[in-house]
């Protein structure tokens, strides 16, 4: 099952490749990663996709834990929660496609950052099956290049991530 | 306040640690530190002959004195040497902290002579590391590394130090940190009482329990606590092989250890448990064999302060985090309020059991008129040493039958490298708790391979006067290799003889000590009572013994607990 980990964390440099580096050590997979320092400076937050077994599951959320730079963490995808994923596309546009490729940017709620002759930039945010829905609208043949950001997550309500 | 330079903030802070000894090996990153212990008589430094040597040393004193060892090294090469020292240590939650010299911050990632990224190096097998940034960070950053490494499950710590932090011409208010506190790091200090009042219950209501006790016990000092508990319920209690001692082996209640070559009434008497109590035990593949055929009557408790431990390789329906001590403290107290009384007559019922099983194998061996065999040599040096010596060990076979025929009634006095099988681990190891120890005996059972992979120590021995007893079980053969290439390669001995070895009593000889040889059955009792009366020399005993024996029992290749090799013909 995919799960969406959220983790604080020291900021200090090496901090994040003890991260990955528990991810291969153990065997782990990572779907997406996303890390950044939050409001607090001495904080970063770092998000991690992962699939597993409840199982591995429960073994990644400990083995995180037990890192020393690793102040808390939570399981999002127990509770209710809310997930964002950024996505540059840039679309290959000539002719009658310039129109089509606008009405579905519009439908997903897109929007067209820069322009040429031939060539759509697209904004696009959401949760990761959104982002993938609309690859798949515009089809894969006029997809010229893909930056996705990995996913950030936060719990809905009044559940907050702090120290 | 008094001004010091990086490195002598460094000693400053080893001293008010504690540091009695600290052992390395100098090179260009660590001079300035080496020169600053040279000014001053409090940290003593015992210079090693390679890096390796000096982390196991550390370890062997960690595990006999229950305290962090120190290792200094310099960059590169030097820091690289200690890996598989600091492998070790982490395998077997060992509490070190290694120092490690690094280039000059300017020249770190400029591949600069000598230059490792250690940090990077070290990153999977150490519990933390850390890297100094400014000179004034030393104090607390020592009394961190020594925090972290000995508190909740212990572990090596690695201490980078770039050459410039140490430099003599900078100068620093010294003030050593009485605590720290760590907002991301608080170990457990009690287990959760509801989980602890249910294993009570089920150790009170079971029919067929065992205790399974681990290294854990022995590094949280809970030697008491367990035996204490495993008196009032009368249990019968095995131990895994990093936790020898933490029940004495002569106790009845004793079974003996667990796992691929434990004793046969261990083995069985945990496929049948109705009741397992895991405590500071880790469920290792070499206790559990198959994880899917593991105890298949039996609930499990599982107490750790480690919840990584916990639920990893075996599901616990009982986990418990905590300090060993901690919990098995409560536990004793709810069992002495405790309206319940065990279950006496299902207890004699599994005990009559137990004690058939003890009955037909009991780690019998078949004697030889031709052979010294290798059993032979640890129960007599059981006999001669009263059972009181620190007995550290190499990998293979030796450390087999040391582990079975040394009967330890103490915990820290078993010392091998269970975790990661280091050969070339004992020596230095023994060398390390004779420092520390010089009025016990302190010997390493060990092979004609693994006392190659260190042998350089006989050196370090002679400088500083180290009169450990080295036993050398010679068997001509790398024997634990061998053994599996008789069993599972039809007797392929593909690279598992020794051709060439040395003439020890030489080699030994040359470096100041003195070599006995034994090839005789008749000499053994004598000639080891004559190396033990050499109190202040070091004695390597080459003791030829038949080379082709085999550790039994030996638990069969992805079977349950209780499939068992007893001898070359007999599978139960």
């Amino acid at each position: 099952m995919r799960r969406i980990i959220s983790v604080m964390m020291e900021n200090e440099p090496g901090a994040l490749s003890r991260v990955v580096g528990l991810f291969s050590q153990r065997n782990y997979n990572i779907e997406t990663l996303t890390v950044a320092p939050t409001e607090d400076e001495t904080l970063s937050r770092l998000t991690v996709t992962t699939t597993g077994s409840d199982k591995v599951i429960e073994q990644i959320t400990k083995q995180l834990n037990k890192l020393i730079e690793v102040v808390k963490l939570v399981d999002l995808t127990e509770g209710s929660h809310i997930e964002r994923e950024l996505m540059l596309i840039k679309l290959k546009a000539v002719g009658s496609q310039r129109a089509e490729i606008k009405r579905t940017v519009d439908i997903f709620r897109g929007q067209i950052v820069d322009v040429t002759n031939t060539v759509y930039t697209v904004q696009l945010t959401g949760d990761s099956d959104k982002l993938d829905a609309f690859i798949n609208s515009v089809g894969t043949a006029g997809v010229l290049e893909v930056v996705r950001s990995g996913v950030s997550g936060i719990a809905r309500g009044e559940k907050v991530l702090s120290i | 306040m008094e001004l010091l330079s990086g490195a002598d903030m460094l000693i400053r802070a080893l001293e008010d640690e504690g540091v009695e000894y600290i052992y390395g090996y100098p090179g260009g990153a660590a001079l300035h530190i080496y020169d600053a212990l040279f000014r001053q008589d409090r940290v003593k430094h015992i210079l090693v002959r390679h890096e390796q040597a000096a982390a196991h040393m550390a370890d062997g004193y960690a595990r006999a004195a229950g305290k962090p060892g120190t290792v200094l090294v310099t960059s590169g090469p030097g820091a690289t040497n200690t890996i598989t020292g600091i492998a070790t240590a982490s395998m077997d939650s060992i509490p070190m902290v290694v120092l490690c010299g690094q280039v000059a911050s300017h020249l770190i990632g400029e591949d600069a002579f000598q230059e490792t990224d250690m940090i990077g190096v070290s990153r999977p097998l150490v519990k933390h590391n850390m890297t100094v940034r400014h000179p004034s960070e030393i104090p607390e950053i020592i009394r961190k590394a020594y925090f972290i490494a000995s508190t909740g499950r212990p572990g090596p710590v690695v201490v980078d130090i770039p050459k410039d932090m140490t430099s003599p011409n900078e100068r620093y208010e010294y003030h050593y940190p009485k605590k720290v506190s760590l907002r991301s790091y608080n170990p457990a200090i009690r287990g959760h009482a509801g989980q602890i009042r249910k294993a009570v219950e089920m150790m009170l209501a079971a029919k067929r329990p065992i205790i399974y006790a681990g290294g854990g016990v022995v590094l949280g000092k809970a030697s008491k606590e367990l035996t204490d508990l495993a008196h009032r319920l009368g249990h019968p209690v095995t131990n895994t092989i990093m936790g020898l001692g933490s029940f004495p082996a002569t106790d009845k209640q004793s079974l003996g250890w667990l796992g691929m070559h434990g004793s046969y009434e261990s083995n069985m008497a945990m496929h049948h448990s109705d009741l397992v109590v895991a405590i500071g035990a880790r469920f290792d593949d070499r206790v559990t064999n198959a994880t899917d055929k593991f105890c298949p009557g039996a609930r499990i408790v599982h107490v750790d302060i480690d919840p990584t431990s916990i639920s990893k390789t075996v599901e616990a329906d009982v986990p418990i985090v905590g300090p060993v001590d901690a919990v098995l403290k409560e536990m004793i107290a709810l069992v002495k309020e405790s309206k319940e009384k065990p279950d006496q007559e299902a207890l004699d019922a599994w005990w009559k059991q137990i004690d058939e099983w003890r009955a037909f194998h009991g780690l019998r061996y078949e004697k030889s008129d031709k052979y010294i065999k290798p059993q032979e040599v640890i129960e007599a040096l059981y006999e001669v040493t009263n059972g009181e010596a620190y007995v550290t060990s190499d990998v293979g076979q030796h450390q087999m039958f040391a582990a079975q025929y040394y009967k330890f009634d103490r915990p820290n006095r078993w010392i091998n490298s269970g975790g990661l099988g280091t050969m070339g681990f004992g020596f230095p190891a023994a060398m390390g708790v004779k420092l520390n120890y010089p009025e016990d005996e302190v010997l390493c059972v060990t092979g004609e391979g693994s006392i190659q992979m260190n042998i350089q120590e006989l050196s370090t021995c002679s400088q500083y006067n180290l009169p450990v007893k080295i036993v050398n079980l010679n068997n001509q053969a790398l024997g634990m290799v061998k053994q599996w290439q008789d069993m599972n390669y039809e007797s392929r001995h593909s690279h598992s003889y020794m051709d060439s070895l040395p003439d020890f009593m030489a080699l030994v000889e040359a470096y100041g000590h003195v070599g006995i040889r034994i090839d005789r059955k008749e000499d053994l009792v004598p000639k080891l009572k004559e190396a033990f009366a050499m109190k202040d020399r070091l004695v390597f005993l080459d003791i030829y013994v038949d080379p082709y024996e085999h550790v039994y029992p030996m638990q069969v290749a992805r079977g349950s607990m209780k499939d068992m090799w007893l001898s070359k013909t007999e599978r139960v």
